[in-house]
């Protein structure tokens, strides 16, 4: 027991001290409440399809989706978008298809089955339309990020005037929250960019946290049925552990009977 | 009172191991569905078919769910032949009106019944089909008429979106 | 294993067992006597085992949509993530349960310098063990270059390139493990194929871990030889059975926690950006569980010491029953090996610790000293200590409190000669 006691004061030690370093490096992001944290975490359905409308208006003229296709935003746990609805979002994209029997490539409307369209052919396109900086790829952006919502949140609204010891070159901004400050993508929000459906004022505020959750979904496209599960998985596991240890102890009664 | 207590170790027991079957089980299925059709898959369930360039006595063969499938735009010679069987003369009786609701067209798994290889078009003793692999003759309505084939071939769920384009599945 | 005249029952019992004795086998491991005073820190080789067994199983379903090739590794984990049934289900427990797995081994490994288990007769599980562990090492390393992520890549391409270290023929080596001259699909395809034996190695190795494990029985927290069967033991089904389940059932809550509320806690960020070969992260990490390695092998200024040192880290574990001359196998009755003994964990978090930071400044600094103490305790402390050490007077019999016994080798040597 004594043993035990030493362990975790080490071990308690070490996680604070690690944790304060940790924490003394970073920046302090933006925060917002995510409704898809927590044990019950889910998604916000009217943000995400909001966010996917700040992606597709946006977002999208420059960074691909290439895991997505247009059938996910129908599906459980997204955006659920009825499924006319996606068919008719897949419909409005030209995708490339082919080769036809006369052996050539030809376009078509999109179907639920076809993934997101690219906005660029390759990525050495996508360097070239942007000054050699090649736009991320959106699907997984938020796990690809060391700060995950609350960076990509913070770093949409982190778009400030250079302060006077920085300098510029040109195509290159700042945002305070961006790794060495300096970033290749221009402030691309700004207030009233666009109009919501569904009557939402669309502030810079309010469109990062509408695309963010968009993309911590595009992420992570079973992050609900993750969590439900997950809260049954432990409950049962307490449940059979309760049962376990009394059926130990009724065993093990027979011994120290014995002894 | 001993008795009692036995009793209720015995419940005990019970209790536990079937809680613990139960979790193994739930545990077991996800290792089992994960051999099931994904998602990706199941996306691609249906195919739409443009039938435009197909004259009478041709065959269009496409692929749907990894499997071909035959759109024969049959001739009036063939259609006659087709309605013109007596159901007792077939292995596996079917109307040819149940098989083609738009006499002109027959679409069908381009799969044999026998062992799943696909049967060749034109050949065969019904003017049908032909199997190579095990030698099953199938008449102009896709029915098997002679060979080791069970059935007749199978016809998908289908329908005319427009008067040029099937959508299969 | 030799003391067994165990008869089937049934008939068909005999006559199947007298060609393969499967049933003696199954009997030997119900009736297997164990020390009945085994804490819960004995409770993680039955954890371990079912660690291997989830690893193997979550990783050939994997198999059956992962596909290894440079150009659509990244792109199949992706599609497992999101089309497959439960596919993002288990790929998190595989990835997790390679954390999980670690985590268990470590407790195991310093359980067992705790209990002086590896001391005689018991030498040839310890090593079999260390081999186990370097297996599970590569394992790990090749598991975590496959979904070909940025982490990926660059720590293939890192870890790769200490064989460079060995004088004249490292470049070649290289080479040779790549197919190429960088880390690209041959050597992904590869590391694909050793990713799928080892596991299964490893289960062979298990198997004579176990094995290994039969012949003198457990150790025990007391540390002395008991007579077996005997009022010290218990037979190892129900009773060691259902405690090893409870302990499990305590450390699948904590796995599952995990693998549900924070599957991307123990990864990488960078491993969720696609492999680029012209840029390399900004900070180069390996998963947490190889980084007091990583600390000893950056903390030598020298290309090939530094591997050394890492190497010399894990294999001088294999020589430890000749290193620690004690005689007391716990350190229950150690009073000063208890203390080192604590020093000892300190400093292997401490080593993790500074892994994880930049190679620089105060970090490099700790780090040093501590790669210094690591060897200082297996190479002076240890032996020293057995002969200086004045150790508490140590109990006859697990169910005897009786003090002042004789120590374990003579009593060992006792038993022997009358069982012979």
């Amino acid at each position: 027991m004594k043993n035990l006691h030493k362990l975790f004061s080490i071990l308690i030690i070490f996680i604070v001290s690690s944790s304060l370093s940790i924490a003394a490096e970073k920046v302090e992001y933006l925060k917002t409440d995510w409704s898809f944290k927590g044990l019950f975490g889910k998604f916000d359905r009217a943000s995400l399809q909001r966010g996917y409308q700040v992606y597709t208006e946006v977002c999208a003229s420059c960074h691909s989706m290439k895991y997505l296709s247009y059938r996910n935003l129908s599906e459980k746990g997204g955006p659920e978008f009825s499924e006319a609805q996606a068919k008719a979002i897949a419909a409005s994209f030209e995708v490339t298809d082919g080769p036809n029997s006369d052996g050539e490539m030809f376009t078509r409307p999109g179907k639920l089955s076809d993934k997101f369209v690219m906005p660029y052919d390759n990525v050495k396109a996508a360097q070239a339309a942007n000054g050699g900086a090649y736009p991320p790829d959106m699907s997984v952006l938020v796990k690809a990020r060391g700060g995950g919502v609350d960076y990509i949140y913070s770093l949409l609204q982190g778009y400030e005037e250079a302060p006077s010891n920085v300098s510029l070159d040109d195509g290159v901004y700042y945002n305070k929250y961006m790794y060495g400050n300096k970033i290749r993508m221009a402030a691309p929000l700004s207030n009233g960019l666009l109009e919501y459906g569904d009557g939402t004022s669309a502030t810079v505020e309010q469109m990062s946290k509408d695309v963010t959750t968009f993309l911590m979904w595009s992420a992570e496209p079973h992050l609900e049925a993750r969590h439900q599960m997950g809260f049954k998985a432990i409950v049962y596991l307490i449940i059979l552990t309760v049962l376990v240890y009394f059926s130990m102890k009724k065993i093990w009664s027979r011994v120290e009977s014995e002894v | 009172m001993s008795e009692k207590k036995t009793k209720r170790r015995d419940f005990l027991f019970t209790a536990t191991t079937a809680v613990g079957a139960v979790g193994a089980a739930a545990v077991v299925w996800p290792m089992i569905d994960q051999m099931n059709p994904d998602a990706s898959v199941k996306a691609l369930a249906s195919t739409e078919v443009d039938v435009s360039s197909l004259t009478p006595g041709n065959t269009l063969t496409v692929l749907w769910r990894g499997k071909p499938v035959f759109i024969r735009r049959r001739t009036q010679k063939e259609i006659d032949e087709a309605r013109s069987v007596k159901m007792e003369e077939l292995i596996h009786p079917e109307k040819d009106e149940d098989r083609a609701k738009n006499p002109e067209w027959l679409v069908m798994l381009g799969v044999c019944t026998h062992l799943g290889c696909v049967p060749l078009n034109d050949k065969g003793d019904y003017n049908g089909w032909f199997c190579p692999c095990h030698g099953s003759h199938y008449d102009t309505s896709g029915r098997i008429r002679k060979g080791p084939a069970p059935w007749n071939m199978e016809v998908p769920k289908y329908e005319f979106v427009n008067a040029n384009t099937i959508k299969i599945g | 294993m030799s003391d067994h005249d165990y008869r089937p029952k049934s008939k068909v019992g005999q006559w199947f067992n007298d060609r393969l004795p499967l049933l003696t086998l199954a009997n030997h491991l119900t009736d297997y006597p164990t020390p009945k005073n085994l804490n819960y820190w004995w409770t993680f080789g039955g954890i371990l085992t079912f660690c291997l067994i989830t690893q193997i199983v979550t990783g050939l379903t994997l198999a059956m949509h992962y596909i290894a090739h440079a150009d659509m590794a990244f792109e199949s984990v992706e599609h497992i993530m999101r089309d497959v049934n439960y596919g993002w289900l288990i790929r998190y427990i595989h990835a997790n349960g390679a954390s999980m797995f670690f985590l268990a081994v470590y407790i195991h490994i310093f359980r067992s310098l705790f209990y002086g288990s590896y001391k005689a007769p018991r030498e040839i599980i310890w090593i079999i063990g260390i081999i186990i562990y370097l297996l599970m090492m590569a394992a790990a390393f090749m598991g975590y270059v496959l979904p070909w992520g940025q982490m990926s890549f660059w720590g293939a391409t890192v870890i790769t390139n200490l064989f460079s270290a060995i004088p004249l023929v490292g470049e070649g080596i290289v080479t040779w493990l790549w197919g190429g001259y960088s880390v690209d699909n041959p050597t992904l395809t590869r590391f694909f194929t050793l990713h799928y034996l080892i596991p299964f190695l490893i289960l062979g190795l298990v198997v004579l871990h176990i094995w290994a494990l039969h012949v003198p029985g457990n150790n025990n927290p007391v540390g002395i030889d008991i007579k077996k069967p005997s009022k010290d033991t218990v037979p190892f089904h129900p009773y060691i059975v259902i405690k090893d389940g409870f302990a499990l059932l305590m450390f699948m809550i904590v796995f599952a926690f995990f693998v549900f509320y924070a599957p991307n806690i123990l990864g990488h960020a960078d491993n969720y950006i696609e492999a680029n070969p012209m840029v390399t992260p900004a900070h180069i990490v390996p998963e947490w569980y190889l980084l007091p390695f990583y600390a000893i092998l950056r903390s030598v200024p020298d290309k090939l010491l530094g591997v050394v040192a890492m190497l010399s880290a894990i294999l001088i574990l294999a020589v430890l029953p000749w290193l620690d001359t004690s005689k007391i196998r716990s350190a229950v009755f150690r009073p000063l090996y208890k203390q080192f003994y604590w020093i000892l964990v300190a400093d292997v978090l401490i080593l993790g610790y500074v892994g994880a930071m930049p190679a620089e400044g105060l970090y490099l600094l700790i780090a040093r000293v501590a790669t210094a103490y690591y060897f200082l305790h297996f190479l002076v402390i240890l032996p020293v200590l057995g002969f200086k050490e004045k150790t508490l007077p140590v109990p006859l019999s697990i169910t005897e409190p009786v003090l002042g016994g004789s120590p374990n080798f003579a009593a060992a040597r006792n038993k022997e000669s009358k069982i012979e």
